[in-house]
């Protein structure tokens, strides 16, 4: 996976892989996708970076904006205002098209519920995205290589034929982070990657993020634990739609509670 | 992504549940065995009156004397029939453009022969020109000669059945055969040709018009009087002209207005239109049938494609996040409404064609597969994939990915 992110690191690239100015969100009036008789603001003016090789946590208790603003960085959706820079590049005006296209190619997605397709063997599973990747063109074989490649990183090179319901939920969302990875993503956005693990497996698998970070990786994660937060090099706060605290150093000290204090007990 | 792999995710997607999938096309699998059922059902209808019409003998122009107006004349009768053999003769002199001129008249009779009897057995009288006017030719020997008729030869022509079943494997020509109570010497057997309209021509016996005048009681309209002369015209296009010239040669040989003359010429076209007319009506009931049977099952696809994509509402969203564009949404979807209408069609050509048949071969009806009725069926049952297949894709392509990954 570094070898492709190194790549693409090209000269002139900017080193912000995220950069949002003001980034507002709202629903219900003037948005149609959802039907609501009054405006929600879920985002209120959000600018954050993250720069190349980052791992950084965004913690904020519910009605906070996290999941919002992950959504807007997944690409998932459109600002209602403001602008996202994604490797320096504005798409927070793009058409469905284009941000399908960015989603596959530069975002890598772990859900907390792993979202594995359930009849799908785990490497065809990986395969999907190399599937909508209209730019490689791959062929079967070299799709199902890469895809046992990104298998074997995750430590799962003995189970590349096995289906999500043969896997233990580690591992499944191990297949998930394979999946994130074969595109060779700019940024991993990982929402609740340990919700449904149990406390080893969850362990494991924030072990895992934190080895691709060190191989290059850079990684926003949304979590409710303060224990997984810990793993990552610094914390956005948001509360209210607002970050109220963009670099919360956690090497600096340990007390996180004073972030998690602020979530009441999470959702 | 890929036409040929979303092709083959569409594919997936149906193999995910086979049953209902199959239960989905078997709407369509009996919408297209019925759009070919039909045509070939319809098709045979046709074929047979053709068949009959052809064989009864092409370009026939049937010359019928006029019921008249009073009906005083011909000893009350209020017709007058055709004379044989003057008004034969000057048809066939006069009139330009033709192949024959014949006329028949028939009687039953008891044929015996090489000690086989065949009881009540159709005896035609006819002349010269019949195997012309008929279009149906002698097999072995000859045919009733102009001089057959002129003399009053006893002579006869078997048709094949009655030769097969009165003589047996024994030459025919010359044997001695009788027909009620006259000797004849069988001249000549006619080819095969089968039943035509309600007569079997195969089990008739040809013989000369005037030995049927001469020996038996068919004189009809007293004296040697026709109450039909058939015509056959060289070809179609000469028809009119053949018909015009016919009333004025006969008119002036009966010695009455052409404008008002005491006979009357039909067509086979007449004939042709009215039966027309009904397997018209007949094949547009069909075809609404059949029609109505296809768009039953692309509303059952349509059906299930909208339960299909509730159902993996989440597949979508999950597929959207990684990268599906809207319209690799709508085409997998698509792909897979007309995979089943496809696969419905080929399904349903193959019970469409073996059904028809099968109806050939069991039934009374005659059927015949119309070739373009394959493509046809095809092309109506792709169109219904994609007409009913296009909604439920829509609705997928336009899905939320939040919304979508969120559903349950």
């Amino acid at each position: 996976m570094t070898r492709t992110r190194e790549s693409r690191a090209a000269p002139g690239v900017p080193d912000h892989v995220i950069e949002t100015t003001d980034l507002t969100k709202v629903y219900g009036k003037g948005d149609g996708n959802r039907r609501q008789s009054y405006a929600v603001r879920a985002l209120r003016g959000v600018s954050i970076t993250v720069d190349r090789v980052e791992f950084v946590a965004i913690m904020g208790p519910s009605g906070s904006g996290k999941s919002t603003l992950m959504n807007l960085l997944g690409c998932l959706d459109r600002p209602t205002d403001g602008t996202y820079l994604l490797e320096g590049e504005d798409v927070s005006r793009l058409n469905k098209e284009k941000l399908a296209g960015i989603r596959n190619r530069r975002i890598g997605f772990i859900f907390q519920s792993y979202n594995l397709l359930p009849r799908l063997a785990a490497a065809k599973n990986v395969m999907l995205p190399l599937m909508y990747n209209g730019h490689q063109n791959l062929s079967e074989e070299e799709m199902l290589e890469r895809a046992v490649a990104a298998l074997e990183s995750v430590g799962l090179g003995d189970r590349i034929g096995h289906r999500p319901s043969e896997l233990s939920g580690g591992q499944q969302q191990r297949v998930a982070i394979a999946r994130a990875l074969v595109n060779g993503p700019s940024l991993v956005l990982a929402d609740e990657p340990t919700g449904n693990l149990d406390s080893r497996s969850g362990d494991e698998i924030m072990a895992l993020l934190r080895q691709l970070h060190q191989d290059g990786a850079t990684i926003v994660m949304v979590t409710h634990s303060a224990h997984d937060a810990s793993n990552a090099e610094r914390i956005i706060a948001l509360r209210d739609g607002r970050v109220i605290d963009g670099d919360f150093d956690v090497e600096a000290a340990g007390p996180l509670e004073s972030v998690t204090a602020r979530e009441g007990g999470g959702r | 992504m890929s036409f040929w792999r979303t092709l083959k995710v569409a594919w997936e997607g149906l193999t995910l549940n086979k049953a209902r999938s199959f239960l989905t096309t078997l709407g369509v699998i009996i919408g297209v065995a019925a759009v070919i059922v039909m045509m070939a059902v319809s098709a045979g209808a046709e074929a047979e009156i053709a068949d009959q019409i052809n064989a009864l003998g092409a370009n026939l122009i049937v010359v019928m004397p006029a019921f008249q107006r009073g009906g005083v004349a011909g000893g009350g009768r209020g017709s007058v029939g055709l004379e044989y053999p003057d008004d034969l003769e000057a048809i066939r002199r006069d009139v330009d453009g033709i192949n024959g001129v014949s006329a028949e008249q028939s009687t039953r009779q008891e044929v015996k022969g090489d000690g086989n009897t065949l009881s009540d057995v159709s005896i035609v009288g006819t002349t010269a020109d019949f195997p012309a006017v008929r279009d149906y030719q002698v097999m072995i020997g000859r045919f009733i000669a102009d001089e057959d008729n002129e003399r009053k030869n006893e002579v006869a022509v078997l048709g094949y059945t009655v030769a097969q079943e009165l003589l047996g494997e024994r030459s025919p020509v010359g044997q001695k055969i009788k027909i009620g109570s006259v000797n004849f010497v069988v001249i000549g057997v006619m080819e095969k040709k089968g039943v035509v309209g309600n007569e079997d021509y195969d089990a008739r016996v040809y013989v000369p018009l005037t030995v049927i005048f001469k020996r038996y009681e068919v004189r009809r309209f007293g004296g040697d009087t026709l109450n039909t002369v058939l015509v056959s015209a060289e070809s179609k296009n000469v028809m009119d002209e053949v018909m015009d010239q016919i009333t004025t040669v006969l008119a002036r040989e009966r010695e009455v207005s052409p404008t008002e003359p005491d006979f009357n010429l039909m067509t086979q076209d007449s004939v042709i239109e009215a039966q027309a007319s009904t397997t018209e009506a007949f094949r547009s009931l069909l075809g609404w049938v059949a029609g109505v049977s296809l768009v039953v099952g692309g509303i059952g696809i349509m059906n299930i494609m909208l339960v299909s994509v509730t159902e993996r509402t989440r597949e979508i969203g999950l597929r959207q996040a990684l990268g599906a564009r809207p319209r690799d949404v709508r085409l997998q979807f698509l792909l897979e409404a007309i995979i089943l209408s496809l696969i419905g069609g080929v399904v349903g050509v193959l019970a469409g064609v073996g059904g028809s048949y099968l109806f050939g071969e069991l039934g009374t009806m005659r059927t015949a597969v119309v070739p373009m009725s394959v493509p046809l069926a095809f092309v109506a049952a792709a169109a219904v994939g994609i007409f009913f297949g296009y909604y439920p894709a829509t609705q997928a392509a336009q899905l939320d990915p939040i919304d979508a990954l969120r559903h349950e």
